[in-house]
């Protein structure tokens, strides 16, 4: 064995090499301490996450809250359509994509996702998540403030560090934020809930918690 | 330094026979020849084995084969290895996934499923690691142990009943 053969093994064995998500920047979050808050009210809350599965998610919800997380990752379903060319088909998709029972969930998780969707596909998802929450549940969404529509097709993995940061960690996509959603459109997408709280970062993100 | 190396690979286990298909399920009671066995009572099913039916055991597993129908280990580790395909409800202390599980997943300790492990089911277990990289679909259910601080409660609950009107706020960034 060569001693040149033992310093790729070092390398691999070092656990940031090769994952360039320890070095993702982290931003602040307003909305995050809030939702976790209104959750914690309810004895074990049931949470649904459409975006992708993240592992230090999964664990900070679970021991923070003792709580039942479900994953059900959108962004491979949009991908698909973008892919097959079956955008039209994409609202009546997301119409029938959670089998679940009405009023299933305390608390739910879309991320960024709504940025990623034409505005039927947004208003199909929408009335799903409003469906499947309980009342008095808590629903928690970013929403893209500028104007420019990126060009950049990627989608945001989004890890909680704690209470008051979340990493942004990017990944690869069939497609680009679109055009961003007035902010009455987003109330009325959400309706009948309510917005308890709306932030706006530096980073032209718009963090909201609506209320069932 | 090249003493150190020697030692680890005296430790590292013998390779194991390829288990036949028809060798019984259960793997607590039946005496194994020590060729197949390897340290601290960790058993392999090679790739080549198919198990349907139930698997029950008291040492620790490792899966390389398909398994379909019902996995209990309840004291001691199972690891679907990469070329593992369970599609079984799994109890287990814990539970390393590596290769392919279609089915519920029950541990007493901790389910950690690695860079290229798939999970299509629930998983419940007080500890849950997933790796980036790794397929999971299903529900996580995390029973949180008694007497274990709630931090989550410990922020104001005022916070959460802000029922206001919206208030659009500039954050500090």
């Amino acid at each position: 064995m060569a001693l040149s053969d033992l310093f790729p093994r070092r390398r691999k064995d070092d656990p940031e090499a090769g994952a360039g998500a320890a070095k993702a920047p982290a931003h602040p979050t307003k909305a995050l301490k809030k939702f976790l808050a209104t959750l914690g009210s309810h004895p074990q809350p049931t949470l649904l996450d459409i975006g992708p599965v993240v592992g230090q998610n999964v664990t900070f919800f679970g021991e923070r809250l003792g709580c039942k997380f479900q994953v059900e990752e959108l962004s491979k379903d949009i991908d698909r359509f973008v892919r097959e060319d079956k955008l039209p088909e994409l609202p009546e998709f997301l119409s029938r994509r959670f089998p679940q029972a009405d009023e299933t969930f305390d608390g739910i998780l879309c991320w960024d996702l709504f940025d990623y969707l034409d505005k039927p596909a947004a208003h199909a998802l929408a009335k799903q998540l409003v469906r499947v929450l309980r009342s008095g549940g808590v629903l928690f969404a970013l929403f893209n403030a500028t104007e420019a529509v990126s060009t950049a097709k990627s989608y945001t993995r989004f890890v909680v560090g704690d209470e008051d940061t979340i990493q942004h960690r990017p990944y690869a996509a069939a497609r680009g934020k679109q055009k961003p959603l007035p902010n009455r459109d987003i109330l009325r997408m959400f309706e009948p809930l309510r917005v308890t709280d709306q932030f706006l970062l530096k980073t032209n993100t718009r963090e909201m918690l609506f209320r069932k | 330094m090249w003493k150190r190396d020697e030692g680890v690979k005296g430790s590292q286990p013998a390779p194991t026979a390829p288990a036949p298909a028809h060798q019984p399920v259960s793997t607590a009671p039946v005496p194994q020849p020590e060729s197949r066995r390897i340290e601290r009572d960790v058993v392999n099913i090679g790739k080549s084995v198919v198990i349907k039916g139930e698997l029950n055991g008291s040492e620790d597993l490792t899966i390389e084969g398909h398994v379909e129908g019902k996995i209990e280990l309840k004291d001691h580790v199972l690891t679907i290895g990469p070329n593992g395909k369970i599609k079984a409800q799994v109890h287990a202390k814990s539970v390393i996934v590596l290769g392919e599980v279609n089915g519920n997943v029950t541990a007493t300790e901790k389910v950690d499923i690695r860079d290229g492990g798939s999970v299509d089911g629930d998983i419940v277990s007080p500890r849950v690691a997933i790796a980036e990289g790794a397929h999971f679909r299903g529900t996580v259910d995390m029973q949180r142990k008694a007497g274990s601080t709630q931090p989550a409660q410990t922020v104001k609950p005022a916070a959460a009943a802000a029922t206001s009107a919206p208030q659009p706020q500039a954050a500090a960034h």
